[in-house]
């Protein structure tokens, strides 16, 4: 058994650590993020076990870099300059997603964590434990936290849902 | 996934993935081994690949482009991407060929593909000038083994370039075409385009 080609993964995994990346970090440093982890992770892939979970290998990667961009932003205070083309949040989400999307950021910054690698990455309470530490019964109390706290904010801004 | 709320958050548009790819083959550099892309010829839509060291595969949509790569990934390394870009000269001279504009590929090869004898052979294809052919048997005598007849046809079978490295214009003694990797119908449109 052999690593598949480096395409496959960016294929198969691409859109799920972009949602990962959009919800721990939000849409603006998102595609620093992804760019950065899937760069890592080419980088890393040959000594990749053939038989690891890939993604929860590039969700593991995703977030040692969101950790190290929180730091690198607390250590500078001017806004980090941006791509020209990015585009601007808004053309991205239309404005229902928009109200879920500000409502994961205002989660405290584990519950973010832990909502977005157990439901958006479908990491195992074990993985996401080893991710940001703690036993796996405070990983699985985290998640109903955000969840409820999500379910607060997200309804109370959209009546309907 | 067990959460229907977080079913609202937005899924990533191919555009916006389509983008970062392009990022990510940017900034990729010396890291990326291998890069790939198709070309689309009357014989179908070709893959060609290349690492650093030049151009290190062709292949037909018989030979299963899937397969191709993993084998790539295998042989070569796994840090294979698509990159279109590294691979505009190679596509521009397929072009030209197909055209009829082009008698001589003037391509940097990776043959790390084939060893050995495999290799000798490839050497010697390069040397049949385009619109000529030349018999197994003429191949295996100019590579200092008459006898290998049958070792030159697996080598042509074998050829990691097709087109580029042209065992297309290597056919039988009898001058029937023999076999071809892409197809005996590939072949015969290749010879019947370079003999016009």
């Amino acid at each position: 058994m052999s690593l598949p080609p480096f395409e496959t993964v960016v294929a198969e995994h691409g859109a799920v650590v972009l949602r990962v990346c959009r919800a721990v970090l939000g849409p603006a440093d998102a595609e620093d993020a992804w760019s950065e982890t899937f760069l890592a992770a080419l980088r890393a892939y040959p000594r990749l076990r053939p038989d690891s979970d890939v993604r929860a290998w590039l969700v593991t990667i995703a977030h040692r870099k969101a950790i190290d961009g929180y730091r690198t932003r607390r250590r500078s205070p001017l806004p980090v300059e941006r791509l020209p083309h990015e585009p601007a949040t808004a053309d991205v989400f239309p404005e229902r997603d928009q109200a879920l999307q500000s409502a994961v950021a205002a989660l405290p910054a584990k519950q973010r964590q832990v909502v977005a690698y157990r439901y958006l990455a479908d990491l195992s309470y074990a993985d996401v434990a080893a991710l940001v530490g703690g036993t796996e019964a405070a990983a699985r109390r985290s998640a109903a936290d955000g969840i409820a706290n999500l379910r607060r904010t997200y309804r109370k801004e959209n009546p309907d849902e | 996934m067990s959460n229907k709320l977080l079913h609202a958050l937005p899924d990533a548009d191919p555009g916006t993935l389509d983008r970062l790819h392009a990022r990510l083959v940017d900034a990729a550099g010396a890291d990326l081994d291998v890069a790939y892309r198709t070309v689309d010829t009357p014989l179908g839509s070709l893959l060609v690949a290349a690492t650093a060291a030049g151009l290190v595969r062709v292949a037909y949509p018989a030979e299963g482009h899937e397969d191709v790569l993993a084998a790539l990934a295998a042989r070569v390394s796994p840090r294979v991407l698509r990159a279109p870009g590294r691979l505009d000269d190679v596509a521009r001279q397929i072009d030209d060929y197909f055209a009829g504009q082009r008698r001589v590929f003037d391509l940097v090869l990776d043959l790390q593909l084939a060893h050995g004898f495999r290799r000798d052979v490839l050497t010697q294809l390069r040397a049949i000038d385009y619109g000529a052919t030349a018999s197994y048997a003429a191949v295996a005598a100019a590579t200092g083994r008459p006898a290998a007849v049958r070792a030159v046809g697996t080598a042509c079978a074998r050829n990691p370039l097709p087109i580029v490295i042209p065992c297309h214009r290597v056919i039988r003694s009898d001058g029937a075409i023999g076999a071809y990797l892409g197809g005996p119908q590939a072949k015969q449109a290749l010879l019947t385009l370079e003999a016009s």
